[in-house]
């Protein structure tokens, strides 16, 4: 059974881009322990030949001209940002 | 009769016969809102829309153009994106998000003359059986415990304040979204009728995603009569949902009232399950006496593999779900919590904040469920159990029509009661995860309100495609059972 430890935890948050700190971090390795732990039962069942399945949709993807269909919504698009500027968004600078 | 107690039939019926008009429908459904604000049904109201929309309404049946729903009001479960105004998924994350966009199953139901009272509360993102994850606070059940009458019970969950507007009399129906349950859950739990529609009836387009092979669109009202007719308008072919099925959607309100005489009901061994309490094998066995007084066959059927539905669930939901909620990284929408930090910092800060505990636990459980090692341990494990689950279904049906099961464990429980234990939590969904993994139809009717005054259902599952089935099984049992309680029964409404 998975026992996620403390620096376990912060990797996985760390994957999950949600910041912790060292006591929830200590928190978060028992609770998800007891998680992982619930769904290993799924180990017993024998699932050698069994295909697996991604989706129910029983439905052929249509395929479509490419082409563009919309467009002209930069407003739209920006309406909920954080922060924008000129038409762009802005981000915390990336390249020092 | 109070205008808010009407049927959505009886309504439309009333508007043609102009016996009132659409805004005195709508206005007083908004004085009920006021009224039972306490059970914190709604997290954005929206009145002044409705109102504007039912005089267009009434303008249309003064000139004899009515839609199919002209005037009907309705509430939106609030992961339903809705042009202008606020919708939140219950989350601080998207707390002052505003779409510039109208989801296709409200543009529906809008195009056919509903109106908007407010947007519903719900679990954050949808993820919870009892609505008490919700960034905007608990919702309360209107029903109370006959034994312990100050005690606040749940509504279920995830879709909530939708199941308890609809029961409380605050809209005439109400959308929801089903990814384990949280359609049928809540109805069960609150005295009305549910149904989540076969995964591709219902386009998934500007709904909130958060388990996508697993969403599906669905609506509440009380009676199944109406549940069918406001399915009518919420199903149907999107070009722009991928999986959303291009079959014609069929007038589901002609499958009320036929005959299920020669019907097989599937009764499946497996969801007889230790500890179910006696009053919901009893509630089950009387719908089991229903059907066949109303002519239909009992069949025994086993679902060999319904113990592995929710650990599957429990992989396959946070694994989606994680991928999903990437998107919210505080640039394009939503929160930003920028402390002067890197872009990495910024967007560690933005989640942390602006994700409630239950919403961090599956992001951290699918992201570990996903991570490199683990991947066909978990994840792949998971869909091939899947498989397995839904081959079980497809042999039950090699015997009969559709099955009988129980909705929920258990009647309502108290707030607080099991918010702390997420395993707990995760068990009421015992008995409707199968569904949602097998992508088929379901149908919460309710029965009766048990010994202590809390409402019970019965729960119809289909084959794909096929609600025509439980519709009408389903009206088969509503007139049985003849479930008339009221929540507030006594009170001056």
């Amino acid at each position: 059974m998975s026992k996620i430890s403390k620096e376990e935890a912060k990797r996985i948050a760390k994957l999950a881009r949600i910041a912790v700190t060292d006591e929830e971090a200590e928190k978060i390795g028992p609770d998800l322990s007891n998680i992982l732990g619930w769904i290993e039962q799924l180990a017993e069942l024998n699932t050698d030949n069994v295909e697996p399945l991604a989706n129910v949709a029983n439905i052929d993807l249509k395929k479509r001209k490419d082409e563009v269909t919309d467009g002209d919504m930069q407003q739209d698009v920006l309406a909920n940002a954080p922060e924008s500027m000129e038409g762009f968004f802005v981000v915390p600078k990336v390249v020092e | 009769m109070s205008l808010t107690d009407l049927t959505i039939k009886g309504a439309l019926e009333g508007l043609k016969k102009k016996e009132f008009t659409a805004v005195e429908l709508n206005q007083a459904h908004i004085d009920a809102m006021a009224k039972h604000k306490d059970l914190n049904c709604y997290i954005t109201e929206t009145a002044g829309h409705a109102l504007t929309q039912a005089a267009e309404s009434d303008k249309r049946y003064a000139s004899g153009n009515t839609l199919k729903l002209d005037g009907i009001p309705l509430g939106i479960k609030d992961i339903y994106c809705t042009k202008g105004i606020r919708t939140t998924v219950a989350s601080r994350i998207l707390e002052n998000f505003v779409p510039t966009y109208e989801s296709t199953v409200t543009s529906q139901l809008f195009a056919a003359g509903a109106t908007c009272l407010g947007k519903l509360n719900l679990d954050e993102f949808a993820m919870g059986c009892s609505n008490e994850t919700s960034y905007f606070g608990n919702v309360i059940s209107p029903w109370k415990s006959k034994s312990e009458p100050n005690k606040q019970l749940v509504p279920g969950g995830s879709s909530g304040g939708s199941a308890a507007a609809v029961a409380a009399r605050l809209c005439m129906g109400a959308t929801g979204t089903d990814t384990g349950g949280s359609i049928r859950q809540p109805a069960a739990l609150t005295g009305i009728v549910g149904m989540k529609p076969t995964y591709g009836r219902c386009s998934r387009w500007g709904i909130v995603a958060f388990a996508s092979s697993l969403d599906q669109a669905g609506m509440f009202a009380r009676t199944v009569e109406d549940t069918a007719l406001l399915m009518n308008h919420a199903c149907g072919h999107d070009e722009k949902d991928s999986t959303s099925s291009p079959r014609e959607v069929p007038d589901f309100t002609q499958s009320v009232g036929q005959s299920i005489k020669g019907l097989k009901v599937g009764i499946p061994d497996e969801y007889r399950i230790d500890g179910l309490p006696e009053e919901i094998t009893a509630e089950w066995d009387k719908g089991i006496e229903w059907l066949k007084s109303e002519g239909a066959e009992i069949v025994r059927i086993s679902l060999p593999h319904t113990k592995y539905a929710l650990p599957t669930y429990y992989i396959i939901n946070p694994a989606e779900a994680s991928s999903n909620l990437a998107r919210y990284d505080g640039v394009r929408y939503g929160l930003r919590v920028d402390e002067g930090g890197n872009l990495n910092d910024m967007y560690e800060k933005t989640r942390a904040a602006g994700f409630g505990p239950e919403v961090r636990r599956r992001i951290m459980v699918g992201t570990y469920a996903l991570s490199a090692g683990y991947y066909d341990a978990y994840y792949v494990k998971a869909q091939k159990t899947r498989r397995l689950i839904l081959q079980d279904f497809e042999k039950a049906y090699e015997k009969c029509d559709f099955i009988l099961t129980p909705p929920a464990p258990s009647a309502a429980f108290g707030i607080g009661e099991q918010i702390d234990d997420p395993i707990q939590m995760y068990l009421n969904d015992v008995f409707t995860v199968t569904v949602n993994l097998a992508g088929l139809p379901g149908l919460t009717v309710p029965t009766s309100l048990n010994s202590d005054g809390r409402p019970l259902g019965l729960q119809l599952i289909g084959r794909s495609f096929d609600e025509e089935t439980l519709f009408r099984a389903g009206a088969a049992i509503e007139k049985c059972a003849n479930f008339k309680a009221h929540p507030f029964k006594g009170d001056a409404a």
